[in-house]
């Protein structure tokens, strides 16, 4: 079936069997392998990406189901050569060891920070607690995305502003 | 996973005669249950009809006061719809208990109430079980039964409905709309799901096509005061081990009406009518919840591995109650 779906704002047509998973059709027919298959069982959160701008994890998805919406995935997180405050966050507070859940963690993280742009530890390990880590403990991970938190990007700080709540 | 046709129907009757037509036919709502249903081999169909195109995704009031939820209605989306946290707060709260927001942002209203048991067994294809293949007996029986029923299963299977969603339904009398190739019916919530009998192969009372359109919520004073407590593993992103749902009308400190749903226990969301019946009109005191709470697990027939969730729901049960009847703010919201 031939399916048309915007990748990190390129359009990518491709002609693909129904069974293909959202996470192959990403990983093997775009090519983009920042997005890591774990567990194949909707467990993990390895495969997480966003799905018209909400995250949902793409080993559960169909590539099928994605026709004609936007993904974007961690490749999609920079920002013209910046790297976003999350993945400078998971750097400076060592939020991975093996890397293995990091895209999917901050694929969930940055949506968080959208929406939320002061959240609690709280809030923060309930948004990320359907994604495993088998390294980090957690610990470095909520930190990360605090540091996230306080040093948001300058085009960002302005809306974050506006949409916070207090 | 096996090759599978794929197609997106473009009504809902069009879905419902798709699917009728094909014996090995399924639809296709979020996935998060089927896919990883299909992956495992447990589900193998032929034919999946994508009903995510059709136009049941709005939630809207009707006017008699009544909420109709479409089916393709995200969880997520319902959770957070203010009609909904404020009119039926419990049905929000059992639905932000459920799973995690990345599940919750594809998962839809009609696949929520039509995902299949977690049970293990059921899940690997190497060990008996007779849900997924009638006759092979049941694992469970001598198996890993922490997550299992106490409550209306058989001999047959002792497996139990995993919906968090579908138990707060169930306490708020909430009504399923189903598209059938032969036309349109509606079935209450607490009787879409059977216990299993000798046929528990079949989770609910539809038919093979039959296609869920809405849940209709009926306007209920009492549904403002409603909560969801789920008792877990794990603060979040677990299955319920023991949850209740209750919905309580006071007058002064007697109970003039209340609905209690409870889940984790059986093989649908079971509906406390022995609970409700001894608290119906009388006092809203400890002793009376746990009086009530304990009348209505008498009939608890624990396994191996779960007798101690006999206790654990009766205290969900009678604490819920408390917190309910407490004078205050009732029911603030849980996240
Ligand atoms: C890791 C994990 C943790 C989870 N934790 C929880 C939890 O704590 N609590 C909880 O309640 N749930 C939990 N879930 C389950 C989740 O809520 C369900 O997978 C989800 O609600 C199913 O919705 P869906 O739209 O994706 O269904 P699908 O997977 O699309 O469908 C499920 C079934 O329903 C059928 N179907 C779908 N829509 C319709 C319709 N409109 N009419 C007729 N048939 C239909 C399909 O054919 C299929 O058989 C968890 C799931 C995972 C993977
Ligand atoms: S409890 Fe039910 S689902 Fe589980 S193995 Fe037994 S028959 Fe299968
Ligand atoms: S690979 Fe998708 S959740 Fe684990
Ligand atoms: S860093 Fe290794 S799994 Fe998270």
């Amino acid at each position: 079936m031939m399916i048309t779906v915007t990748v990190n704002g390129e359009r990518h047509s491709h002609d693909v069997e129904p069974r293909l998973l959202l996470v192959h059709f990403l990983r093997d027919v775009v090519g983009l392998t920042g997005t890591h298959w774990g567990c194949d069982t909707s467990n993990c959160g390895a495969c997480v990406v966003w799905l018209d701008d909400t995250p949902v994890k793409s080993c559960t998805a169909l590539a099928v189901m994605a026709d004609g919406r936007t993904v974007r995935t961690v490749e999609g997180l920079e920002r013209d050569g910046e790297l976003d405050p999350v993945q400078r966050g998971f750097m400076e507070c060592h939020g991975l060891q093996c890397g293995f859940c990091t895209p999917g963690m901050m694929m969930t993280s940055r949506w968080l920070l959208d929406r939320n742009p002061d959240p609690s530890e709280e809030e923060i390990r309930e948004a990320l607690s359907g994604q495993l880590c088998r390294c980090t403990g957690y610990e470095n991970i909520v930190r990360s995305v605090r540091w996230a938190a306080e040093n948001p990007a300058d085009d960002s700080t302005e809306a974050s502003q506006e949409v916070s709540p207090s | 996973m096996i090759p599978f046709d794929y197609q997106r129907a473009q009504t809902p009757a069009a879905a419902a005669a798709a699917v009728a037509a094909h014996p090995r036919a399924a639809f296709l709502g979020g996935g998060t249950n089927l896919v990883d249903r299909m992956k495992l081999g447990v589900a193998t169909p032929e034919l999946l009809v994508d009903i995510t195109h059709l136009d049941l995704d709005r939630i809207e009031e009707l006017p008699d006061g009544t909420v109709r939820i479409g089916a393709n209605v995200r969880n997520s989306d319902l959770a957070a719809h203010p009609l909904i946290r404020h009119r039926y707060p419990a049905l929000s709260q059992a639905l932000l208990s459920g799973a995690s927001g990345q599940l919750r942002n594809t998962a839809t209203t009609g696949g929520n109430l039509l995902q299949r048991t977690r049970c293990v067994y059921f899940q690997d294809t190497t060990t008996p079980c007779n849900k997924r293949e009638p006759g092979s007996g049941c694992s469970a029986l001598e198996g890993y039964t922490r997550y299992h029923a106490l409550l209306g299963a058989s001999e047959h299977c002792v497996a139990t409905h995993p919906s968090d969603m579908a138990v707060a339904m169930s306490a708020l009398d909430a009504v399923v709309t189903v598209q059938s190739p032969h036309g349109r019916r509606r079935i209450p919530l607490a009787e879409l799901h059977r216990l299993p009998g000798d046929h528990p192969e079949h989770d609910t009372v539809l038919d093979h096509g039959d296609l869920i359109t809405a849940v209709e919520l009926p306007p209920s004073a009492m549904a403002a005061r409603s909560r969801y407590r789920k008792v877990r593993d794990r603060a979040s992103y677990a299955f319920a081990l023991v949850s209740a749902a209750v919905a309580l009308d006071l007058d002064g400190d007697h109970i003039s009406d209340l609905r209690i749903a409870l889940g984790g226990l059986a093989h649908k969301p079971w509906r406390a009518l022995r609970a409700e019946e001894e608290l119906r009109g009388g006092p809203a005191t400890q002793e009376h919840f746990r009086a009530a709470a304990q009348a209505e697990l008498a009939a608890a027939r624990p396994l191996k591995g779960n007798a101690f969730k006999t206790d654990l729901a009766r205290t969900t049960l009678a604490s819920t109650l408390s917190d309910l009847a407490a004078p205050g703010p009732r029911h603030e919201e849980q996240r």
